[in-house]
């Protein structure tokens, strides 16, 4: 070999700087994925090693408009499991099946749970109660990655009364989670269900915290606590609503166990909703922490629908309530004033084409002022009136006074009322044919029957209007800067007039039984036949007073609760509460 | 001189030390977890051992650099029997669970031959190449040589262990290099071999072969030679798939996931992926001693053998890193003068051995713990936990030491002891 000196320095030269090279290469590579790439390994290394376990945020309490309670928060408890794997929390499900009740049903729902996020820990129990979290406590070391944490949870005090608008919460579902709506959100998570729980979800639900738990690379939980700083919950702030407890426990209990039926008061100077009952109502604390199946199902197969909101969901044929839009959209138009008379008295029916509209009255009316008929319901002057006015101005008049339109509270799932759009001609030839309907809609249309089914809700705005300037804003619930929007374009004296006319109907009208005393009573009551029950008709009443100044307006409708007269009782105790004046006579005569 | 004077190359040995310490740290410090491990006493046992290795070293260093050129064919002869007996007996442990490479009697691992096999290649390739007059100047000089290298070289990729493969074709080139093998001749001779690799890609071989064929009408082998060679890349760009279905399909699985970790995230790919998340997760200074989360969790596996270098990445840092490189470095570069200032060309090949096979050693296992090499399960020199390792690098220190201490300007920096 080639042992020159000469030839060993050259080679070890090369060797050296061959060396150097070699580890400098080697040092680049490190500075470049600790230095360059530093932040993403970390990140990738938090990630790693840190889960993150949801702590609830507390709802925001919701009070009524004296600053009572509504909905508020209790303690309780949430159990949940970190698990590195879908078998592996099975059977620690099925371990824990041996101490606490749990059902086959809810090992298998939690493994979907777990299927869907699992990085998050488990909900096992999303409302232990303290005995089965005092087992747990003491068997914790059994279960690696249990996590018991208080999780406050919703309570509402005055549960059925307030339910038609409260809703409740629970936990969030599949198909929720996959609509835009609810994007940020995830499993396990506890939404608002209906009622105002859903409506101001945003706000309500505040903004959940995060726990920071420790956990080796088989998912197993190292560490509890101090593996990075918490971050804390934020309640939500609370709600402040226009509902006065007291009235809406006192409507509520108007309704007691047999009626059927639902009851809005607003008061018709800024649109606040003051109290509203659907009944019969349900306890909505008993759907916390996950509604049981048996209630679930007898709740949903009551023939009485507690689910069904009567106030905002049911649409019924307003019937005479709709006497005033008629008697309105012919004020506005000028084709009549309120001392006109028809060219027929009433005799207890008219005659129509061939066919024969009687009055509810069959004895007569005679001849009225339109005045006179608001008060007494008549329907052959208003079977005219409706003739003169004309199916377009009609149909106009009604959509422009919110026929159509959903009432806008703020409340989710309100259905939209039932009424025919502004082509009315083109409206009937689609529903009926073009040969198969004549004018005589426009008699059923003038008295609030036919091609119109309002919700309660509506039928309440409306009347805000005929109770102020003409003008409404929307009812709500929650408080807001009232928004006025004009409805009616009628002057002063005539809806005086009007007003004059609706006292009228409780002074000496259809509604002579819900007089009280101190204060005047105006409203209007209606019987709507409808299909079911065709020997009992749903009883309406809208009305307001005092009738000069008016401070609430209260919309009743009883199902199958035959005269309106029954409905305007319900009405007119509501409202002496309110105002805290005294009846009359005796609400339970006959009238 | 007397013959009872024995010298220390002190920074050599210093050097030793130090990496022997810091490498025990951080043996220590990888059995620090979270998650019980069996590597929780593994820095005891490695104490233990460098104890072993530095006797070892301190009477490798009394004998002298002849006995060993003596000694060099029947320790040879010796380990080529054990590593064909081993073939036949052997057992697997660790990451190398499925490789055949420990001994052992009556269930008691003696330790791997192919650490010794390490030594016995260099001391016996020395010899070899030591006895020439003249370096080797075609490729048929070159047969005695590459028999030496050869035949072990296939019983351990037979086991099959192709990281330790790798670190006895690092021994051969660097010793014939060292010896004058003119570099194109290590070119030619290296070339069947990247034909084999790239023969995966028909462009980028054709690509090498033209360049094969410029350098042998340049350099000018004998012409029986030159078209052999040529043949013998043709033949291994066409047998290469046939050798890619008959590899065993977890080599085959560690070559894919080397080129791209993420097609395994979960197996095989966890493995670098979480050595990078380590490493990189370090930054300048580190997460801190004992501190590193990817280790105390167990994100990290063989954390204390294979991937103790992630380890160190990830508790010290980029700082930490390029201490460990430096002092590594350093070893190299001094193992480097040593062998130029040996006495002799035996003492001088057998320095530029085990330097050439400590680097291999550095590079693979550094190198995989960022993929920049595919995981071969090799060790870390005076890191990785591994009783018959440590003690193999302490008496490599040992004999350089003495080459270093027989060699020319010994007298500066030496030590009598």
């Amino acid at each position: 070999m080639s042992f020159h000196p000469n030839e060993i320095a050259r080679r070890g030269r090369f060797v050296s700087a061959a060396l150097a090279v070699l580890f400098v290469l080697l040092l680049g590579a490190f500075f470049r994925t600790q230095i360059v790439e530093n932040s993403r390994y970390a990140l990738q290394s938090e990630e790693n090693r840190l889960r993150e376990v949801p702590l609830p945020a507390p709802r925001g309490i919701i009070y009524d408009r004296h600053n009572e309670v509504l909905a508020e928060n209790v303690p309780g408890y949430s159990v949940s499991i970190l698990s590195p794997s879908a078998d592996s929390l099975r059977a620690s499900l099925q371990r824990l099946a041996a101490i606490i009740p749990l059902s086959d049903d809810a090992i298998d729902v939690s493994v979907r749970r777990y299927r869907r996020a699992p990085y998050r820990p488990t909900v096992v129990l999303s409302d232990a109660s303290f005995d089965v979290v005092s087992v747990l406590e003491e068997r914790r070391i059994e279960f690696p990655g249990l996590i018991i944490q208080s999780a406050p949870k919703r309570y509402y005090p005055d549960g059925p009364a307030v339910a038609s608008f409260m809703g409740y919460v629970g936990e969030i579902t599949e198909s929720e989670l996959a609509a835009p709506q609810y994007r940020g959100y995830k499993t396990g998570q506890q939404v608002g269900k209906g009622g105002l729980e859903k409506e101001y979800e945003d706000s309500l639900r505040g903004t959940e915290g995060v726990r920071f738990v420790e956990v080796d690379a088989r998912g197993r939980v190292v560490r509890e606590a101090g593996a990075r700083q918490d971050l804390l919950p934020k309640p939500g702030p609370p709600l402040q609503t226009n509902i006065d407890l007291e009235l809406q426990k006192y409507m509520a209990s108007l309704f007691a166990d047999s009626l059927q039926g639902g009851a809005i008061a607003l008061d018709p100077r800024t649109g606040g909703v003051l109290a509203l009952y659907s009944a019969p109502s349900f306890d909505p604390n008993k759907f916390i922490g996950g509604i049981p199946q048996d209630l679930w199902k007898s709740l949903n197969d009551d023939p009485h629908h507690p689910l069904y909101n009567k106030v905002i969901q049911g649409r019924y044929p307003p019937g005479s309530t709709w006497k005033l839009a008629t008697a309105a959209i012919a004020l506005e138009s000028g084709i009549a004033t309120l001392d006109d008379r028809m060219p027929e008295p009433c005799t207890g029916g008219f005659q129509f084409g061939n066919r024969y509209f009687k009055c509810w009255n069959h004895k007569g009316h005679g001849d009225l002022t339109l005045a006179q008929a608001i008060e007494q319901s008549c329907d052959v002057y208003f079977y005219q009136l409706g003739l003169k006015v004309g199916l377009t101005r009609l149909v106009a008049g009604g959509i422009r006074f919110g026929g159509r339109d959903r009432s806008g509270i703020d409340l989710p799932d309100e259905s939209r009322p039932l009424f025919p759009y502004a082509d009315a001609e083109e409206y009937y030839d689609r529903k009926y044919g073009k040969r198969g309907w004549s004018q005589a809609v426009l008699l059923n249309l003038a008295i609030g029957q036919g091609e119109n089914a309002q919700t309660v809700a509506n039928m309440a705005r409306f009347y805000t209007a005929l109770a102020t300037d003409g003008t409404e804003s929307r009812p709500e619930i929650a408080r807001h800067k009232p928004d006025r929007t004009r409805v009616f374009t009628l002057n002063e004296d005539q809806l005086a007039g009007l007003r004059a006319a609706l006292a009228g109907v409780v002074a000496s009208g259809t509604a002579r039984s819900a007089q009280i005393q101190g204060t005047v009573l105006a409203g209007k009551t209606g019987s709507a036949q409808n299909s079911q029950d065709r020997t009992r008709d749903h009883a309406w009443f809208v009305g307001f007073a005092p009738a000069d100044d008016p401070k609430i307006v209260v919309a009743v409708l009883i199902e199958f609760g035959g005269h309106g007269a029954r409905a305007a009782r319900i009405a007119s105790q509501i409202i002496q509460s309110y105002l805290k004046v005294a009846p009359t006579q005796h609400i339970n005569t006959e009238g | 001189m007397t013959s009872r004077r024995v010298v220390v190359d002190v920074p050599l040995v210093i050097t030793a030390l130090l990496l022997s310490a810091y490498g025990i740290a951080m043996v220590y410090s990888a059995g620090q977890t979270d998650v019980p491990t069996s590597a929780t006493h593994a820095w005891a046992s490695q104490i233990r051992w460098l104890i072993f290795g530095l006797a070892g070293a301190y009477a490798v260093s009394r004998a002298s650099v002849r006995f060993f050129e003596w000694a060099a064919l029947p320790v040879y002869l010796m380990s080529l029997a054990l590593l064909a007996l081993l073939l036949v007996i052997g057992t697997g442990a660790g990451t190398a669970a499925s490789h055949k490479s420990w001994i052992g009697i009556g269930g008691i691992r003696l330790g791997q031959p192919s650490e010794l096999a390490k030594v016995t290649v260099v001391l016996m390739l020395a010899r070899v190449l030591a006895a020439r007059r003249e370096p080797p100047k075609s490729l048929l000089d070159l047969w005695q040589p590459a028999l030496v290298a050869f035949l072990p070289w296939l019983l351990i990729m037979m086991q099959p262990d192709l990281g330790t493969g790798l670190v006895f074709i690092g021994i051969f080139f660097s010793m014939l290099y060292w010896s004058g093998v003119p570099f194109p001749l290590l070119v030619l001779v290296a070339s069947p071999a990247v034909s084999l690799i790239l023969a995966f890609n028909t462009s980028l071989w054709g690509a090498w072969f033209l360049l094969l064929l410029a350098l042998v009408l340049w350099y000018k082998p004998f012409m029986l030679e030159g078209v052999g060679l040529m043949l013998a890349n043709v033949v291994m760009g066409v047998v290469a798939p046939v050798l890619w279905e008959r590899m065993a399909p977890y080599q085959r699985h560690r070559l894919l996931v080397f080129l791209d970790p993420s097609i395994d995230p979960r197996r095989s790919g966890w493995h670098v992926i979480q050595s990078q998340v380590a490493i990189g997760s370090g930054g300048w200074l580190g997460k801190g001693f004992l501190m590193g989360t990817q280790k105390r969790l167990a994100f990290l596996p063989e954390q204390h053998t294979d991937f103790i270098f992630a380890v160190l990445g990830e508790e010290l840092g980029f700082i930490g890193v390029t201490v460990a490189l430096m002092l590594f470095l350093f070893l190299l570069l001094r193992a480097v003068r040593v062998a130029e200032r040996a006495n002799d060309s035996f003492s001088s090949l057998v320095a530029m051995g085990l330097a050439s096979s400590w680097l291999v050693h550095i590079i693979v296992n550094v190198g995989m713990t960022l993929n920049l090499m595919p995981i071969t399960g090799i060790p870390l020199p005076f890191f990785s936990y591994g009783g018959s390792f440590m003690l193999a690098c302490w008496l490599a220190i040992g004999l350089l030491s003495r080459i270093s201490s027989e060699g020319r300007g010994a007298r500066v920096g030496e030590l009598a002891i």
